[in-house]
């Protein structure tokens, strides 16, 4: 027995809590008598008729999945499609010896290893009740071969499925998305959506891009088949039928072919690429380099494919162009530029002499200008044209981060864009109240000075760099990013527009724009910093470099390419329009590690320029663009 | 000598722990996991997902229980006080979901305070009542009831009624443990029942519309009345003996709805009749009567009181999930104790445990 401390005044107070506690005794006893009163009244006095009630309740209602809206270009052509195939399906909860069988089943229809373990992994990831695809694609002869010995194998079945198919690959897979199975973390969102009523009967729901930000419309609305069933639940007749409402089509701005030209111009190389239309805000072509091939998906991507691509060093699954993040670089100056004029604190004829470097009155601390011994006399055109760095030391030195933080915040760097495919980064257009917020630090006066050249804590995405350009192409109207063109509704024939939408338009003096925007054109003339990437164009376009440091080069070292490792050489920047007079298209462009903007990404927008414009096709890619949807079917037989 | 290190071992084990209480525990648990194991359609992972959540809850009560119950009031007014602001801040920043304001985004995950008022509130009531044991006045009673009221007034914005009334019921026990007149106790009675047409006045559509169902099914029977009809006939075709394990026709053919968490009593009901009935009812006494029996032994005001609520309100989810499952309560989202599927309540309900646990074995020193 424990010890028990017995204690003055108890006696009474123990009795008092006691009665009560017995009262609640008897009222909780009451409450349990209730309760068996009502079981015996259910189960015992109305037990025969809740038995034909029970009986009668074989009235079972199952989904009819709606058709998956497609996907095309803005030309018409097929991004996203579907076909029907047969699918040999196991049910694991119905299977006894599970691998027995398996084992048993790859005599009678070729299972591979592969489709093995995407099963496996299948299996792991949903209930055991569900039926899960253990191959695809089946021949009209392995059809008949399994039907002949579907009797061996209970809880396996041949089901008819509509799958999901990709022709263009590898280039659209960021922007089109693929779609992916449906797994608990899917049901447990729907079911907090209020949507999981509609998606009974569904596998497949999107996963990234379009296909994961354009669910909604996509997927359409399922449809109820009431059916009645014998007493085992098999279907006898149907009784009344709901037919499910196919998804809508989605017609993409995207030009499929200009952002297969773009693909093909960074070859090997890592990267991204965004063209816009200016007046507008059409998303022309999003590229992210590498790309992947999306149909590996659709039926649940095996192992070793989803190992190579989510370990690989080169991050294939990252959308680049909308979550990658880099320094503008020199990118960054026209907007300092405009800045300057716009806040008076330059004016065009402003000229100041460029020794190779700028130092802080009273700071030995050298920032160099990417050139050795300077540009000599610069004003704001040649600060531009040869993208002098002294120049723009000195100009952010006197603007002040505040002011150049304000002031290019119109220009949509450091914010997301709002384009309407999901997972876009915001970026970072630094100001001293973030650096006290993040980092709890004093701003510092050399902060200032490395983020007049796009360096510093500068971050943007090739999206935003896109939007700003665009909005520089059409003198300061900003329209907001999208790729969905139009919404289609097939049964009805309705279509659903998205309209431009203008944001903003940006206030300022067109002498200044018009300088800034000569001085852009420059940068591909002879003597500018574009001018080889530029070299016997028909039309005029406007352009600047950039260059982003990936790692810090100490005081009195000078970077040198050849002697830093790939992966930590400069990335290469081009933002451009065309053209000049009239901007078509707006475009930016980062090639990872490629060194000089100049060198890397002009020849890429020169390629995807002469293209738009001109319907030139370049030379290497010609064959790639010919080569369409069919001859991929083979490439994936192995769904 | 490893007998003698093993016998040390078990003795630290078990030195704090209830074994009559324990074993009742279990097996209910053992119940849930049978009708789990059907509920589901033999789903052996979800069965062991619960069996984690059971393991995760086990531990809980055992570390509750080896913390004496002086530790444990200490914790009562800071315990109150986050779960209060934790209130105020989902009623001003929480998420919405499905029209009802009830989750506090924090960053790393979402959290429901008013899942952890149901511990907090009577714990506060009772160390407050310890706190004022020597004169206990009117005012006292006030005071008590404002502690109570001010949490359920703010859950039942949110709105949540389920868990307002649970909290209200937690809390009332307390009070009338404590001592509450009998007059008092009769004006609140006709009070409650004199503003049921003011509350139905404030409550959502949705709440109505429960409501309603509840007095006739068959107005909704594809909506709100659906679950009522679907489990009442589960229940009612399982007849005296039951249809048999796994062999429910209204279970397997997924008829029931919530089948593996609210409306499990349903599949256990259908498959096992008026006899498993009996004898689910039966554990459920027992494990009440060990917690009444601890209840009636604990030494100070403050024990008593936690325990009494505790294992009143163990009693009143039991009645209330029940009660709607065989359609004479409103369907109101309350798990069955020990047996529904799901984490968070079989961790709460564990807890409780744990301090019954606390009470009964640790020495009794009362404050002189």
């Amino acid at each position: 027995m424990k010890p028990t401390i017995e204690l003055r005044n108890h006696p009474l107070e123990t009795h008092k809590f006691r009665v009560r506690l017995a009262i609640s005794a008897g009222f909780v006893l009451l409450l349990f008598l209730i309760l068996l009163a009502r079981f015996s009244y259910l189960q015992v006095v109305q037990r025969d008729h809740y038995h034909t009630l029970a009986e009668a309740n074989r009235i079972s209602i199952s989904p009819l999945v709606p058709n998956r809206g497609m996907i095309f270009d803005r030309n018409g052509e097929i991004l996203a499609q579907n076909y029907s195939i047969y699918t040999l399906e196991v049910i694991p909860s119905k299977v006894h010896e599970l691998e027995a069988t398996l084992d048993e089943l790859a005599t009678v229809i070729r299972i591979t290893e592969k489709d093995r373990s995407r099963f496996k992994k299948l299996m792991n990831e949903s209930r055991r009740s569900k039926s899960i695809p253990i191959r695809k694609r089946l021949s009209d002869e392995e059809v008949a071969r399994f039907a002949a010995n579907r009797y061996r194998f209970p809880g396996i079945d041949i089901q008819p499925r509509v799958l999901r198919q990709y022709p263009y690959g590898d280039s659209v897979a960021h922007v089109v998305g693929y779609i992916g199975r449906i797994n608990d973390k899917d049901i447990e969102q729907l079911e907090i959506d209020e949507e999981l009523d509609n998606y009974r009967g569904s596998h497949h729901i999107g996963r990234i891009g379009i296909e994961q930000s354009y669910e909604k419309e996509l997927h359409g609305i399922t449809g109820f088949e009431e059916v009645e069933t014998d007493a085992a639940g098999r279907p006898v007749r149907v009784l009344s039928r709901t037919p499910p409402t196919s998804g809508n089509n989605l017609v993409l701005s995207l030009d499929v072919k200009l952002q297969q030209v773009a693909d093909n111009a960074f070859g090997d190389r890592r990267g991204a690429l965004v063209a816009m239309n200016p007046n507008n805000g059409e998303i022309l072509a999003l590229v992210s380099k590498p790309g992947f091939d999306a149909n590996l998906f659709i039926g649940g991507i095996d192992h070793e494919n989803w190992d190579l691509l989510n370990n690989s060093i080169d991050r294939p699954l990252n959308n680049r162009a909308v979550r990658g993040l880099y320094p503008p670089g020199s990118t960054f100056k026209p907007f300092m530029a405009l800045a300057a004029l716009e806040l008076e604190k330059r004016t065009p004829e402003y000229t100041m002499n460029d020794a190779g470097f700028f130092s802080l009155p009273g700071s030995k601390h050298r920032y160099r200008d990417w050139k050795i011994g300077g540009h000599g006399r610069v004003d704001l055109h040649k600060s531009l044209v040869v993208s002098c760095d002294t120049y723009y030391y000195s100009l952010a030195n006197d603007l002040g981060i505040n002011a150049i933080h304000d002031y290019i915040k119109q220009f949509g760097l450091g914010e997301k864009t709002g384009i309407d495919i999901r997972g876009e980064a915001s970026g970072l257009l630094p100001s001293p109240e973030w650096k006290m917020r993040r980092h709890n630090q004093k701003w510092h006066i050399g902060d200032t000075i490395s983020v007049g050249i796009g360096q510093g804590y500068n971050l943007t995405t090739p999206l935003q760099l896109a939007f700003s350009t665009a909005i520089l192409a059409n003198k300061g109207k900003a329209y907001r990013p999208f790729i969905v063109q139009k919404i289609s509704n097939n049964q009805t024939n309705i279509h659903q527009i998205n309209q431009k939408d203008l944001l903003y338009t940006i206030q300022h003096k067109p002498e200044n724009m018009a300088l800034v925007r000569e001085a852009l054109v420059d940068v591909t003339q002879p003597g500018g910093t574009a001018a080889n990437a530029a070299k016997g164009a028909t039309y005029t376009f406007a352009g600047k470099t950039g260059t982003s440091q990936v790692i810090g080069i100490k005081q009195g070292e000078r970077y040198d390419e050849d002697q830093v490792s790939e992966r930590h050489r400069d990335h290469a920047m081009f933002i451009a329009y065309a053209p000049a007079e009239n901007p078509q298209i707006a475009l930016s462009i980062i090639v990872e590690n490629g060194g000089h903007g100049g060198a890397t990404a002009a020849p890429i927008a020169r390629q995807v320029l002469d293209y738009f414009l001109l319907g030139e096709l370049p030379q290497s890619t010609i064959a790639q663009v010919i080569d369409v949807p069919e001859a991929h079917h083979n490439h994936h037989d192995h769904l | 000598m490893p007998i003698f290190e093993i016998s040390k071992l078990w003795y630290y084990l078990t030195r704090y722990i209830d074994t009559f209480l324990l074993i009742g525990i279990l097996l209910l648990m053992t119940i849930g996991l049978f009708a789990l194991y059907s509920a589901t359609g033999a789903d052996f992972n979800r069965v062991s997902k619960q069996m984690i959540n059971m393991l995760v809850a086990l531990a809980v009560m055992w570390v509750v229980a080896n913390i004496p119950l002086q530790h444990i009031m200490r914790l009562a007014l800071p315990m109150y006080l986050f779960g209060f602001a934790l209130l105020i801040g989902v009623a001003l920043f929480g998420e919405i979901n499905n029209g009802a304001r009830r989750w506090l985004d924090v960053g790393i995950t979402r959290i429901q305070p008013s899942e952890l008022m149901k511990l907090a509130v009577p714990l506060m009531m009772a160390w407050y009542f310890d706190k004022y044991e020597i004169t206990l006045r009117l005012r006292d009673y006030i005071g008590a009831t404002l502690l109570l009221l001010l949490p359920v007034l703010l859950i039942l914005r949110q709105p949540d009624l389920g868990t307002a009334l649970l909290i209200a019921a937690s809390g009332f026990y307390v009070l009338f443990l404590a001592g509450l007149s009998w007059r008092i106790i009769v004006g609140l009675l006709v009070a409650v029942v004199g503003s049921i047409p003011v509350l139905w006045a404030f409550l959502h559509d949705y709440q109505r519309r429960r409501v309603m169902t509840l007095f006739d099914p068959s107005q909704d029977a594809l909506g709100a009345g659906y679950h009522t009809i679907q489990s009442s006939i589960a229940i009612g075709s399982g007849g005296i003996v039951g249809k048999g394990w796994l062999n429910g026709t209204q279970t397997q053919l997924d008829f029931l709805p919530e089948q593996s968490t609210d409306f499990i009593f349903a599949v256990f009901s259908e498959e096992f009749g008026l006899i498993g009935n009996c004898f689910l009812l039966l554990l459920y006494l027992i494990v009440i009567g060990r917690c009444l029996y601890i209840t009636a032994n604990a030494s100070t005001q403050f024990t008593r009181l936690i325990a009494g609520s505790i294992t009143l309100t163990f009693c009143t989810y039991i009645f209330v999930n029940m009660g709607m499952v065989s359609g004479i309560l409103p369907v109101v989202g309350v798990p069955l104790p020990l047996i529904s599927y799901g984490g968070t309540s079989m961790v709460t309900m564990l807890l409780g445990f744990g301090i019954l646990m606390s009470i009964q074995t640790h020495p009794k020193l009362v404050k002189t």
